[in-house]
């Protein structure tokens, strides 16, 4: 009899996952509904193919507010999140950030939507509020993670200032500015995706061309959205920040004036409970709970868990696939290069994008949304791990092939990949639920239903749920991070 | 460096806070805002048309700026970011429920009298029946944009009228299209088995020959209701000069250019009043989409 060793605490976590995002696909809504799914597959090819320039109006211009909302945003999401960094001892400023970074920037731009209306104010709080949250959370974690040894040669007496600027920040500093330019990459896809619910970015016209079948369009405005990105090494310098900054601040149009009055309104009625503001009474609130609950935040939740669950597990699987094609380790030079390329282009379409694109080419199931969210985070963890082999060192003599991938490397990188996976766990949920705006129906579905009947009580309460739920996600990641001891300093991209 | 990006940081706060400071900058221009029932070229070259004439008729600035979503125009209109829109019946209810002394001005000459159209797709079999077409049940239905009169709040009113459940009981799968011309263009590509749409935006896309009528076909016209309306704000008067409402009023009744009336489509203009829309606020009510 062969007696079989206990699984470890990793394999029995991976066989939990795997388990409940298998019986959570049991259950999910998953079909191609499209009769002819690959006809309009064909126009989206030949489109691609034949870029068309100049179909859009105003192409530069909405480049420009692309830009603009994106700089401004996070300078201001750096400032605050520095300042709420350095905060970060006091449990309330933790709490408050880890909710205003649980909702995300769509569903905070739907809310300023309703305050200032289509004022830049809008585009640039939407980036900087959740960001501000991010950043928060990451540079107090840098500066904890800081070198604890310039610290003991200040002489007594210094300010806390000084000490500040001259030990303490010098050594982060590195740090802030490389997780910067991150999220001002971030910062640009989620400003691209404003555009959909109809802030003057590229977002607006991608919209409009996909919605019309105008694919040589969609290819030409994608191509300028990659090209921006892929550049963004060469124009971003330090130097030239404050002309970015002064330029974005000058383009947007901030001639959009909005009133005071209606922003009091929103807050002190609108989003207060519907019986309540008219005083029909508790029995009254309680049937407006009970239907916000039984009817919308439970199917909508159940809806965002499954899918999330889903796209994680699958995250996993497709991550396993494409690392290797840009590993030294695995392949060589040149068909590492279009496994770059391919990289470079899944994590840089938001995953917005990738399901909208999907949706309109196979019909409404959960299937876009899975291989949406599944190609983007396939895409990003698996850069990021195929960069980790870059520093791993095998023995002269290591099997070659697939006996390499199976016995030498992905042993090695399965811990770093799983602490990735984790983290993003809740960046994926975050995405599931904004996924619903474009009809699946997770709690972004419920959220944006309530916001087309202008029933903003049922918006916040619905969007309020959404970050709860993202912030168990969170605590429940952190808390299986450290209880299979995964290192996750290799975050930050 | 630290010092500077924050200095840039401080400066770029103080510009945003630029517009709180002056309100109201570009007081002389009106500007009107649609719902984005249709496509947004479509909608652009007409209400492009529209500004210009507009602006010729009234001898001031006239700007039309479009939005993504019905709710979007609606908030606009009450945010008086937009002093003018042209809504559907539902959006119109609820922008004049929350903007007070905001009027419907003018509407279609057979606005009054808007029809929605079921259409479904050849493969299911369906063909035109003057009663409820029953069968739908069951297979997947698409509506148009959630806040739309004739695309959601209309259709779905028979629906439940039929069947005596909500849509999401009686077909395997309920989707919003978001606009008509997309309902027509998801029921042709099969993407959903039926849909409804407006009768106006389907007569149109049938004659440009865009509907491929062998693959999608109108199966049941509904009674008529009232729908589409110009709605303006109450204040404008205070902002552009007395009698401003009325000089609006008059522009839009007496549009007569044939080239501008028929990219509405519309045969012209009559007046309207808020009370043309009581029996949408019902309807709208019944069905639990406003409070």
């Amino acid at each position: 009899m062969i007696v079989r060793p206990e699984p470890s605490p990793l394999g029995r976590t991976t066989t939990t996952f795997v388990g409940i995002a298998f019986i959570c696909f049991v259950f999910a809504d998953v079909a191609i509904t499209t009769v002819d799914p690959w006809q309009e597959f064909k126009l989206l090819l030949v489109g691609i193919v034949t870029p068309d320039f100049y179909a859009t109006d105003s192409v530069a211009q909405s480049i420009g507010y692309t830009l603009a909302f994106a700089f401004l945003g996070v300078a201001l999401s750096n400032v605050l999140g520095l300042v709420l960094a350095l905060l970060f001892f006091s449990r309330i400023v933790r709490t408050f950030c880890a909710v205003i970074r649980a909702v995300h920037e769509l569903f905070w731009a739907l809310i300023f939507l309703q305050l200032f209306g289509l004022s830049p104010l809008t585009g640039v709080l939407a980036i900087a509020i959740p960001y501000a949250g991010i950043i928060a959370k990451v540079y107090a974690e840098i500066l904890e993670e800081a070198d604890p040894a310039p610290l003991k040669t200040v002489p007594g007496g210094t300010s806390l200032l000084s000490t500040f600027i001259f030990v303490r920040l010098p050594d982060a500093w590195s740090h802030f500015r490389s997780y910067s330019m991150y999220r001002l990459e971030c910062g640009i896809r989620s400003s691209a995706v404003l555009g959909f619910i109809g802030l003057p970015t590229l977002g607006f016209h991608l919209e409009t061309a996909f919605k019309e079948g105008q694919y040589s369009e969609v290819s030409a405005l994608l191509i300028l959205f990659y090209v921006v990105i892929a550049t963004m090494r060469t124009w971003m310098r330090r130097q030239l920040i404050p002309v970015y900054l002064i330029g974005a601040a000058a383009i947007l149009p901030w001639g959009i004036s909005f009133s005071f009055e209606n922003i009091v309104r929103f807050l002190t009625e609108d989003i207060v409970p519907h019986p309540l503001r008219t005083g029909a009474g508790m029995d009254a609130f309680g049937d407006w709970l009970h239907l916000m609950v039984f009817e919308q935040a439970l199917p909508g939740t159940i809806a965002t868990v499954q899918l999330t669950m889903i796209a994680l597990v699958a995250t996993g699987f497709l991550t396993m696939v494409l690392f290797p094609l840009i590993s030294p380790l695995l392949f060589g030079k040149a068909s590492r290069l279009s496994g770059h390329i391919f990289l470079v282009v899944a994590r840089s379409t938001p995953e917005y994008i990738l399901a909208f694109i999907l949706l309109q080419l196979w019909g409404p199931s959960m299937l876009p949304a899975i291989i949406a969210l599944t190609i983007h985070n396939g895409a990003i963890i698996g850069h990021l791990v195929g960069r980790y082999t870059e520093t791993m060192k095998l023995r002269q003599d290591a099997s070659k092939g697939i006996n390499r991938y199976a016995y030498e490397v992905l042993p090695r990188v399965y811990r770093p990949m799983l602490a990735l996976l984790f983290y993003r766990w809740e960046i994926i949920m975050r995405e599931t639920a904004i996924l619903g705006i474009l009809g699946i129906a997770t709690l972004g579905f419920y959220v944006d239903s309530a916001f087309a009947d202008l029933r903003f009580d049922r918006a916040m309460l619905l969007i309020a749920i959404t970050a709860m739920l993202n912030i168990c996600v969170d605590a429940i990641s952190r808390s299986v991070r450290s209880r299979l001891r995964l290192q996750t300093s290799l975050k930050q991209q | 460096m630290m010092v500077r990006s924050v200095l840039a940081a401080a400066g770029a706060i103080a510009l945003l806070q630029a517009p709180v400071a002056k309100p109201v900058s570009a007081a002389d221009t009106f500007v009107f805002t649609a719902i984005p029932d249709q496509d947004e070229t479509q909608l652009r070259k007409r209400f492009g048309k529209v500004a210009k004439y507009l602006s010729s008729t009234l001898g001031l600035k006239v700007k039309y700026v479009p939005v993504k979503s019905y709710a979007a125009a609606v908030t606009a209109f009450r945010n008086n970011q937009v002093q003018l829109a042209w809504f559907g019946g539902l959006s119109g209810v609820r922008a004049r429920e929350l903007v007070k002394g905001s009027r419907a001005i003018a509407q279609g000459k057979k606005d009054p009298f808007f029809e929605t159209f079921f259409i479904a797709h050849k493969s299911t079999g369906l063909k035109f029946s003057k009663s409820f077409p029953k069968k739908i049940a069951g297979m997947t239905f698409t509506f148009g944009s959630k806040g739309s009169t004739s695309g959601r709040l209309m259709p779905e009113y028979h629906i439940r009228a039929a069947f005596g459940k909500v849509p999401r009981k009686v077909f395997k799968k309920v989707g919003f299209s978001g606009n008509h011309s997309r309902t027509i263009a998801l029921v042709q590509s099969g993407a959903y088995q039926a849909g409804a749409v407006n009768y106006k935006v389907w007569n149109r896309e049938v004659k440009s020959g865009k509907v491929d009528t062998s693959k999608v076909t109108l199966i049941w016209k509904t009674p008529p209701y009232p729908d589409y309306q110009w709605t303006i704000r109450g204040d404008v008067n205070k902002k552009f000069g007395k009698g401003f409402d009325k000089k609006v009023t008059n522009a839009l009744l007496t549009m007569n250019d044939p080239d501008l009336l028929k990219s509405f489509p519309r045969k012209g203009f009559i007046a309207a009043q808020n009370s043309d829309y009581a029996p949408i606020k019902n309807t709208a009510k019944k069905l639990g989409l406003i409070d």
